[in-house]
């Protein structure tokens, strides 16, 4: 199966979820399991699956989608002008998940 | 990521020549990181301007935590102090409450940032102000109910870390979430007295010879967290250990959704908070500066850092149990007449009394009752001390062992 490579990281005290590891270079299939292009859904629901503490999912995602007050940064932009979950993912992205609820 | 012209929709609304990469949620403006940067910086100038936050010649405390908000706050302050001349001295102040493993990191961080912006840094300890680090506290009374302790002490800690370096004006990173947050929380408390100071920007008790002010009051957390992404500042994150303040958990949930519906409903919440104020204000005795004065209400509040993490990742139900069950332990070392904090509905508001304010008993601080709530607090500690075990969760904890035995949630 074709796979997208991307770089995928976590801040804010996200990486704390993920092996305590900010940067995470990943193989992410090219396709969903409808066969449509993988987008963040897509990976959101792959991350879940494969790299997040299971126990601790409930700090990453609510309700099918990342939690409100994590943002998410598509190659530095802001992913709300990226579409949100439907961007579709490319070769060599940077997607940067940063949470903002941890201690100011 | 397009190296060739992007489309002019997708261009700063600003500068209009570079490609936007934050949505800003106050405007929905669409924003360059360089245009960003700058708006944010010159809001913040607004703000301090226009409540003429600072004067010239003065020292001024940060109240830093090594988070974001208020590294963000020490970096913001000392950019605007170079380019506008505010001719501020402005010093860190960090507060350590004896967490083991809390606070080690996060003042390794701001060690760092004293260095990386030029300032002094004083760093003071529950356990030299109180006689009581925070694990002692935890060892004693357990998980549940300690926010209140390390809120009480953190609030005192700062204005006698300020006074003791001679400074009268402490500036803390609470953001505009932070406030929406604590208007919602003093909304369905019905505390009117603390709902009109939380949202004023500086809060001076008339009898409290240390003024307290929120320049980062208007900033957005996103944007906050955006600013120190792009800027590459050197922050810590951590969760607070022991067990997060339920209530404000429940809040925090209920703002993060509300920026997802609709982005400016944290300003909206804002303003409305003020505009509640200004209603209170002008009953008798609504502007007086009770020792609650500076801070949003007990607990972890969070631009003096550590804000209890765990609580808004718990779903709803939880939360009030939890808070269910920090009430009635906190009910034990409350004093007398003071209201309960709490979620039942059935406490009528107390509408504004009129306070006096005296000195403390025992240390001299400035409270309406006989004891500041501080002494309170450690008077019902110690009254506890030669207990040698206590029961947390089901483990024993030795007094002096620590907090090891606490499982972490
Ligand atoms: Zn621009
Ligand atoms: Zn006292």
């Amino acid at each position: 199966m074709a796979t997208i490579p991307i770089t995928v990281e976590f801040s804010g005290g996200l990486e704390l979820l993920f092996s305590n590891q900010r940067t995470h270079k990943l193989q992410i299939p090219a396709q969903d399991p409808s066969g449509n292009p993988a987008n963040i859904g897509f990976l959101v629901s792959y991350l879940c699956d494969n790299l997040v503490e299971a126990k601790r999912k409930d700090l990453f995602v609510m309700d099918g989608t990342v939690r409100n007050g994590i943002l998410v940064l598509i190659n530095d932009s802001d992913w709300e002008l990226e579409g949100e979950d439907r961007y579709e993912l490319q070769g060599a992205d940077n997607i940067l998940f940063v949470s903002t609820l941890h201690g100011g | 990521m397009t190296a060739s012209n992007p489309p002019l929709s997708k261009l700063c609304a600003h500068c209009k020549t570079v490609r936007a990469q934050i949505l800003r949620p106050k405007t929905h403006e669409r924003l360059c990181k360089t245009c960003f940067t700058t708006v944010f910086e010159s809001e913040i100038h607004a703000t301090i301007t226009t409540h003429t936050l600072f004067q010239r010649g003065s020292r001024v405390a940060i109240g830093a935590s090594g988070g974001k908000d208020s590294t963000v706050l020490a970096s913001v302050l000392k950019t605007l102090n170079t380019r506008y001349d505010y001719g501020v001295e402005f010093v860190l102040l960090s507060i350590d409450e004896g967490i083991t493993g809390y606070r080690d990191d996060s003042l390794e961080t701001v060690k760092r940032n004293a260095v990386q912006y030029g300032m002094e840094l004083c760093i003071l300890g529950y356990r030299e102000l109180y006689g009581w680090s925070m694990d002692e506290v935890v060892a004693q009374i357990g998980k549940k109910g300690n926010c209140t302790y390390c809120g009480v002490f953190r609030r005192q800690a700062l204005d006698r870390g300020a006074a003791r370096l001679g400074i009268t004006h402490v500036v803390t990173g609470h953001n505009a979430d932070d406030i929406a947050e604590t208007v919602v929380m003093n909304l369905l408390r019905g505390d009117l007295p603390r709902l009109q100071r939380c949202t004023s920007i500086v809060t001076e008790s008339a009898s409290s010879p240390i003024a307290r002010s929120k320049p980062l009051k208007y900033a957005y957390e996103k944007e906050i967290v955006l600013y120190a992404h792009y800027k590459q500042l050197d922050y810590f994150t951590t969760e607070c250990i022991y067990s997060p303040e339920a209530f404000r958990g429940s809040a925090r949930s209920l703002i993060k959704s509300l920026e997802r519906v609709r982005p400016s409903a944290i300003l909206d919440i804002v303003r409305s908070g003020e505009a509640f104020a200004g209603m209170v204000a002008e009953r008798p005795g609504g502007g007086g500066g009770s020792e609650q004065s500076a801070e949003s209400g007990g607990g972890c509040g969070s631009g003096g850092g550590g804000r209890g993490a765990g609580g808004e990742m718990a779903d709803m139900e939880k939360e009030l149990v939890a808070a269910e069950a920090a009430k009635g332990l906190e009910t034990e070392i409350l004093m007398p007449g003071k209201r309960r904090k709490g979620l039942k509905g059935q406490q009528t508001p107390k509408v504004v009394k009129e306070q006096v304010m005296g000195n403390c008993r025992k240390c001299g601080y400035l409270t309406s009752q006989e004891f500041c709530q501080a002494c309170a607090l450690i008077e019902g500690l110690n009254k506890n001390r030669p207990r040698r075990m206590i029961e947390v969760d089901g483990e024993e904890v030795g007094l002096n062992g620590g907090v090891e035995g606490l499982s972490l949630r």
